[in-house]
């Protein structure tokens, strides 16, 4: 009696599972949709998209085209590289302060370290559009700081300070041992050696975890490029892609063919570091 | 004898004074070191975030008292005529309530889906991890992006699928008509970020101790149960985290926006952000655009601020 119901509860957990399984799998088809549309009409022909968007494939077979016409056209490697340096050195600019910032933050007890950091949490809520037009006034119209790489990764890592400093702050009060410092300041460090030796090295995980969203945030980010680079051979990514989408917005081919080489590079590093990524937004998010 | 004595008194008293000169020196020298560690640690991030954030944002709210137009070399201080004329803007206050209207229903559709989502994806199933990678792929590309594909699959693929199987709802681009393209907005904005906040539900599912689930079995309690009475309560931190991110991201929309809709059609779907950008570099009120774009941070503040309150009420530690 007791093993026939076990047997049926079984049964039912299996089929329990396979329709859970069977809704996901459809739900996650439906979720991709868009991409594969994407990627299916980009090796097609401008008339065969028109035509038939859901068609798999052209009659005339695939054409890599498109693709070599939105590459040149799009700048894509100019863009990509602009891209790259920029979301790489602020990310090395605000991983490097913030963390020295809360160090300093965690550690002292006086007036002016807790009011900075109030005042930078405090700040965490300003969103991007209040800040966006004074922003340009100053570096713009007063200074004429425009159409710099430069002038972006300074302003990136004036906006990266606050999550990252928010979030160092919290890691260094709960994991770094004051006791190992208090070692080494014994053993003669000097404050640099000790933070770089020694405290640094333990914020890895921390520094992990913000390498993942900053790199999210800077690589994707259109507005704050769009105000700051106005010139074409200074375009990042994002912005390459739009001007790029203005120009031949009737040529789908090509613009379908400049979006999967705009997502490509993402998807890429996703396949490979997926873990990473997916953890380092989980900690990102319920830490902050 | 008393020469003596004076001259070691003398001598005392030197030692003495010399004494607190040096703690007053190693005072001051304890001061100046603060500010030296200071400037040494905090010093390059403060400069950052002054320059970037602290001194726009304070020139931002001198910005609101002047008329001016981003341009000319001459602003006049105005008083509060942009804070009338902001409430006199029935542009702003329409894209503002639009906007209210999309975070709203956008915010309850991410929490359902991700929330079901998360469920499914914690009872053990195979390639649970694919599928978890799978729904978060969108939130790897920025909204420009999204945006330029979503027009797409709304403009020519839902419609060659309605043309096909002919269902009257995709037979028009959604995109055309205004009450379509605000539920285009919202439909890829709830595909984005369900996958998101899905990573935050599967971590509080995670999180929900195994003893107490185990406990509540032996007593008795049906499935359902176990999740109204146990699971549902743990979870209410990771509600009040997602509910928080979702509404805030979508408060400022941006991007999204631009590419998808781009406003259109007919400037029906313009929301806050977009609206405030136009104001400023399109028509070339500064002031009025800044003092708009303060009036929408006030709003985000006390939204979030609120729900943060409220959700912070009902958490039940662990």
């Amino acid at each position: 009696m007791t093993k026939g119901k076990t047997v049926a509860g079984g049964r039912k957990a299996v089929i329990m599972n396979l329709i859970k399984l069977v809704l996901l799998a459809s739900l996650l088809v439906l979720y991709m949709i868009p991409f594969f549309l994407i990627l299916v009409n980009s090796f097609k022909r401008k008339i065969t998209i028109i035509k038939n968007p859901l068609m798999l494939a052209d009659p005339k077979g695939f054409s890599f085209e498109n693709y070599s016409s939105a590459f040149w056209e799009m700048n894509y490697l100019r863009a990509f590289g602009n891209s790259l340096l920029i979301t790489f050195v602020s990310v090395v600019f605000i991983v490097l302060f913030a963390s020295m910032a809360a160090y300093f933050f965690a550690r002292t007890r006086s007036f002016a370290a807790k009011f900075s950091f109030s005042l930078i949490v405090a700040a965490m809520v300003i969103p991007f559009q209040t800040i966006m037009i004074p922003l340009i006034s100053i570096y713009g119209n007063m200074l004429g700081m425009l159409n710099m790489r430069s002038t972006l990764i300074f302003m990136n890592t004036g906006f990266g300070m606050g999550l990252a400093i928010f979030i160092y702050y919290g890691f260094i009060r709960s994991g770094v041992p004051v006791s190992l410092e208090e070692a080494a300041i014994i053993d003669g460090c000097t404050p640099y050696q000790l933070f770089f030796k020694i405290v640094f090295p333990l914020l890895k995980p921390t520094t992990a975890t913000l390498v993942v969203l900053d790199v999210l945030w800077l690589w994707n980010d259109y507005l704050l490029p769009s105000l700051i680079l106005g010139k074409k051979r200074l375009y990042t990514l994002p912005l390459s892609t739009y001007t790029f989408y203005g120009t031949y917005s009737s040529d789908l081919g090509k613009i379908m063919a400049g979006l999967v080489l705009t997502i490509l590079p993402v998807i890429v590093i996703y396949l490979i570091l997926q873990k990473q990524i997916i953890s380092g937004v989980v900690a990102g998010a319920v830490k902050a | 004898m008393l020469l003596i004595w004076k001259v070691i008194g003398n001598l005392r008293n030197k030692k003495q004074a010399e004494r607190k000169r040096k703690e007053r020196f190693y005072e001051k020298n304890a001061m100046s070191n603060q500010i030296k560690t200071y400037i040494m640690f905090a010093g390059p991030a403060m400069f950052f975030f002054f320059a970037v954030v602290i001194i726009p944002f304070i020139y931002g709210v001198y910005l609101t008292f002047t008329n001016w137009d981003g341009i000319s070399e001459k602003k006049e201080l105005i008083g509060i005529t942009n804070y009338i004329a902001v409430f006199q803007d029935g542009g702003f206050w329409s894209a503002l309530l639009l906007t209210l209207s999309y975070v709203t229903v956008s915010t309850i559709l991410v929490q359902v889906i991700a929330f079901l989502l998360a469920y499914l994806l914690t009872s053990g199933l195979k390639g649970q991890n694919f599928f978890r990678a799978g729904f978060f792929t969108p939130n790897l590309i920025g909204g420009i992006v999204l945006g330029f594909i979503w027009k797409f699959v709304f403009s020519k693929a839902f419609t060659a699928f309605g043309d096909m199987i002919s269902i009257p709802l995709f037979e028009s681009s959604w995109l055309s008509d205004p009450i379509k393209a605000f539920f285009a907005l919202i439909l890829v904005t709830v595909w984005q970020y369900s996958g998101y906040m899905m990573l935050i539900y599967v971590a509080g599912f995670v999180g929900v101790p195994k003893d107490l689930m185990e406990a509540a079995s032996i007593d008795g309690c049906t499935n359902i149960q176990r999740t109204r009475h146990i699971v549902i309560p743990m979870m209410v931190q990771s509600f009040s985290i997602c509910t928080f991110l979702t509404l805030t991201r979508c408060f400022m929309v941006y991007d999204l926006n631009v590419s998808l809709t781009g406003g259109e059609p007919y400037g029906s779907t313009i929301m806050a952000a977009l609206y405030v950008y136009q104001k400023a570099f399109k028509s070339k009120q500064y002031g009025l655009g800044q003092a708009e774009a303060l009036v929408l941070f006030v709003v985000v503040a006390v939204v979030a601020v609120t729900q943060y309150y409220l959700s912070r009420k009902k958490e039940v530690e662990a």
